[in-house]
């Protein structure tokens, strides 16, 4: 293969396209202008300003984890990558495929104190899957290719490459990508045959089997959504999804408890406790997933398929491991599964040995776990969700969240029946995701209806993206559940200290119409539940971005709960349950 | 995690690597952002063709920690293997230590004679001290330096452990 001989900015802009890279979120800085200089002389790549670097994660995060592809950001050295630093970790913490190229200082002032010098590789390196620092450009290309390989093969995460300016302006030369992307990096994709037969047999065997699925079923890919889907449908088996799994498996689907965990449905947890068999399949038992760990699914067996060997056993002991990509176990499983069970056998669904298991289900599932009491003076958060799913059925929606009580509602109310349509940020939990991260999706999918939903706390962390909605048109829906508290603060306070909101409310609130119009944005405020409806339909007719301030009750809060320390079989339903949960020191210093 | 004090142990675990700037700040920062001990650890390149260098570290944990020590470590993009010599088998451990001990008279007399015992020689000595150079197991130097110490021991530094495994098997 010819080597070309280019400079620095143009292997980096090479290396890109060769990638398929198609859009870039960025801000630049003096490291990185020799390489804005490069953007500027070319068309093909588009360049995405955003107006803080965190949001430049964030918005490349939503565009990775909605089309499957690798997000790329670039910005410049010390405070842009400094910035850029809360994004990383929260791809880390999620697994979304990241490239973020960072300026640097010249080599040789590297370790000098030079202006806007960091040491970003070491900053970044437990934020990262991995990093570079280029610091010859006979490497450069190379580790441009690299980097994307390394991001997007096993579990995926971010890839930091640092970019000294001197690097930028090099003359070297640029080979295309190789056909092995790393000389050592091969992260094992095949299920073991025995585990997979091992497993199968549990299936077969088990009285009350229960699917666990997290963000590892989207991560891998459509197929294994797929796959997952006919595996379920096939056995007949409840299937319950983490907040990251929303989407892996319908939600619509009868077959579907919906979520699990700290907030999740009480079926699905007590589902979790009572089983016999958990399959996990790219869900990793989280401490909001698994609650008290001594009390957790005391009397299963437990298969885990997982492509991180390290997610495997971490928290808790699981009988049969199965190291491998998502779709091509689940695959696996429906073959060995089918050979089992011979054809012709009725659905399992429809009675059989699942039977009993069934009834118990439903027994739990008539307990109506999300119900809560309506009101007709003040919009209840619940009914705004409601409406909102109500106002989008049917439609392909993408829906982004920030973090706190209304993503826990979010995650209860909306039902995702495909993979790739619900963003938040689940590991990490980073108010003033969901803003830039729609962003990030609307680029991706210009005529989708995309909406973050959000308080009006987390808003305000990345409230200045709204001037990036402005200039690259995006007609972004803001959804504020307005409370006037950092709702999931305000709850634990009230459950938890006695009812001292220390801090938590937020005042001095912006009027968020007039912060709308602004930025050039369309908004409109609802305060009765009989507006909501009207509210919704003229946010999402908007053609604009636009801002629902919906002033919600203050004072609600997010049931069911698994109180910090106990177990799935604890929950709180509301909030006549809730009261003497206040002062149990166990309690008090888990997060 | 309900880690039982009674499980800890400490294990050897042998780690292959490229030799990349970097690449000993990652595995210590491993160890320490996920709370791991480190009782000893050393790193040198031991290919210099292929540029993959060798770090042994010594740590200890439960067998569910151990585990998850080994399977971080295996994830780290530069890592090519890991091997856990106290579990996968026989190996063979060794530290070499630099002792120094000041005194005269008998206490002098008597640091010579055990350190022919533990076969320790002298790479430096002046009228007043010795400089031993020892090798072997850790409760080997262990022993030593605790004999040494009423005799005047005023100075010690230590590999911490390598190793590898026995028969003709390579990592």
């Amino acid at each position: 293969m010819a080597t070309e001989t280019l400079s620095g900015s143009q292997i980096i802009l090479r290396a890109l396209a060769d990638q398929g890279v198609e859009v870039v979120f960025g801000y630049p800085g003096g490291a990185v202008l020799p390489l804005y200089d490069e953007i500027f002389k070319q068309n093909r790549l588009r360049h995405i300003l955003v107006r803080h670097e965190q949001a430049a994660v964030h918005a490349a995060e939503g565009y990775a984890r909605s089309t499957g592809k690798v997000g790329v950001v670039l910005v410049t050295s010390g405070p842009g990558a400094t910035n850029a630093v809360t994004g990383l970790l929260d791809a880390l913490c999620d697994s979304v495929p990241i490239v973020c190229l960072t300026g640097q200082v010249p080599t040789h002032l590297i370790g000098n104190d030079a202006f806007q010098e960091a040491d970003t590789t070491g900053i970044t390196r437990p934020c990262t899957k991995h990093n570079y620092l280029v610091k010859d450009i006979g490497d450069l290309a190379r580790v441009m290719h690299e980097a994307f390989y390394v991001a997007a093969h096993g579990r995926p995460g971010p890839v930091l490459v640092d970019l000294p300016k001197d690097i930028l302006v090099a003359i070297g030369p640029y080979q295309g990508p190789a056909k092995q992307g790393h000389k050592s990096y091969r992260p094992r994709t095949e299920p073991d045959a025995d585990a997979i037969a091992a497993a199968a047999k549990l299936m077969v065997e088990a009285k009350r089997p229960l699917f666990y699925i997290g963000g590892g079923v989207i991560n891998s890919g459509p197929a294994a959504a797929k796959a997952l889907t006919s595996l379920v449908h096939l056995t007949g088996f409840p299937c319950t999804q983490t907040l990251m799994g929303l989407g892996g498996f319908p939600g619509n689907d009868k077959l579907s408890l919906g979520m699990l965990g700290m907030h999740g449905m009480y079926e699905a947890n007590l589902a979790m406790h009572d089983c016999d068999l958990m399959i996990a399949v790219g869900a990793r038992f989280d401490d909001r997933v698994t609650g008290k760990l001594s009390a957790f699914s005391p009397g299963s067996k437990k298969i885990q398929i997982d492509i991180d060997p390290s997610s495997i056993n971490k928290n808790v002991r699981v009988d049969i491991p199965i190291l491998a990509d998502a779709g091509l176990a689940l695959e696996a499983l429906i073959k060995a599964w089918k050979a089992a069970k011979g054809p012709g056998d009725a659905q399992p669904s429809k009675g059989g040995p699942l039977k009993a298991w069934w009834a118990e289900i439903n027994r739990w599932r008539a307990r109506d776990c999300l119900h809560y009491a309506h009101s007709e003076k003040l919009i209840k958060p619940q009914y705004a969700l409601e409406r909102l799913a109500h106002a989008i059925k049917g439609r392909d929606v993408y829906i982004t969240t920030e973090v706190g009580q209304h993503q826990m509602w979010a995650a209860q109310f909306l039902k995702f029946d495909e993979p790739k349509r619900w963003l938040t940020s689940g590991g990490l939990g980073t108010m003033g995701y969901g803003l830039p991260s729609a962003m990030g999706v609307q680029i991706a999918h210009p005529d989708a209806l995309v909406i973050d939903v959000a308080g009006e706390a987390s808003i305000l962390m990345n409230i200045q993206e709204m001037s990036t909605l402005a200039q690259h048109r995006l007609p972004v829906k803001v959804f504020i559940l307005n409370n006037e508290y950092m709702g999931m603060v305000r709850q634990w306070q009230e459950l938890q200290y006695g009812g001292r909101y220390s801090e938590s409310y937020t005042a001095s609130l912006p009027d968020f119409v007039k912060l709308a119009e602004a930025f050039g944005a369309e908004g409109i405020r609802v305060d009765r539940p009989d507006d909501v409806d009207d509210g919704i339909r003229a946010m999402i007719g908007s053609t604009k971005a636009f801002v629902l301030d919906c002033r919600v009750d203050p004072t609600e809060n997010c049931f069911p709960m698994i109180p910090s320390g106990s177990a799935h079989n604890e929950m709180l339903l509301g909030p006549e349950e809730s009261v003497g949960t206040s002062g149990d020191e166990d309690g008090m210093v888990l997060v | 995690m309900n880690s039982r004090k009674e499980d800890v142990r400490s294990h050897t675990i042998s780690v292959l690597v490229d030799n990349e700037p970097g690449i000993l700040a990652r595995v210590v920062g491993l160890f320490s952002g996920r709370g791991y001990n480190i009782e000893s650890l050393t790193v040198a390149e031991v290919n210099p063709e292929e540029r993959l260098s060798r770090i042994t570290v010594v740590t200890s944990g439960t067998p569910m920690i151990v585990e998850q020590i080994k399977a971080q470590l295996s994830r780290l993009v530069p890592v090519h293997k890991v091997l856990d010599l106290t579990q996968d088998g026989p190996s063979v451990e060794r530290e070499l230590a630099l002792v120094k001990v000041v005194g005269s008279g008998d206490k002098r007399i008597e640091s010579l004679r055990i350190a022919d015992i533990f076969r320790a020689h002298a790479v430096d000595s002046t009228n007043a001290s010795f400089v031993f150079e020892i090798v072997g197991s850790t409760s080997k130097i262990d022993a030593f330096i605790q004999l040494m110490r009423p005799l005047g021991l005023v100075e010690v530094s230590r590999t911490g452990v390598v190793a590898i495994a026995r028969g003709p098997e390579p990592i």
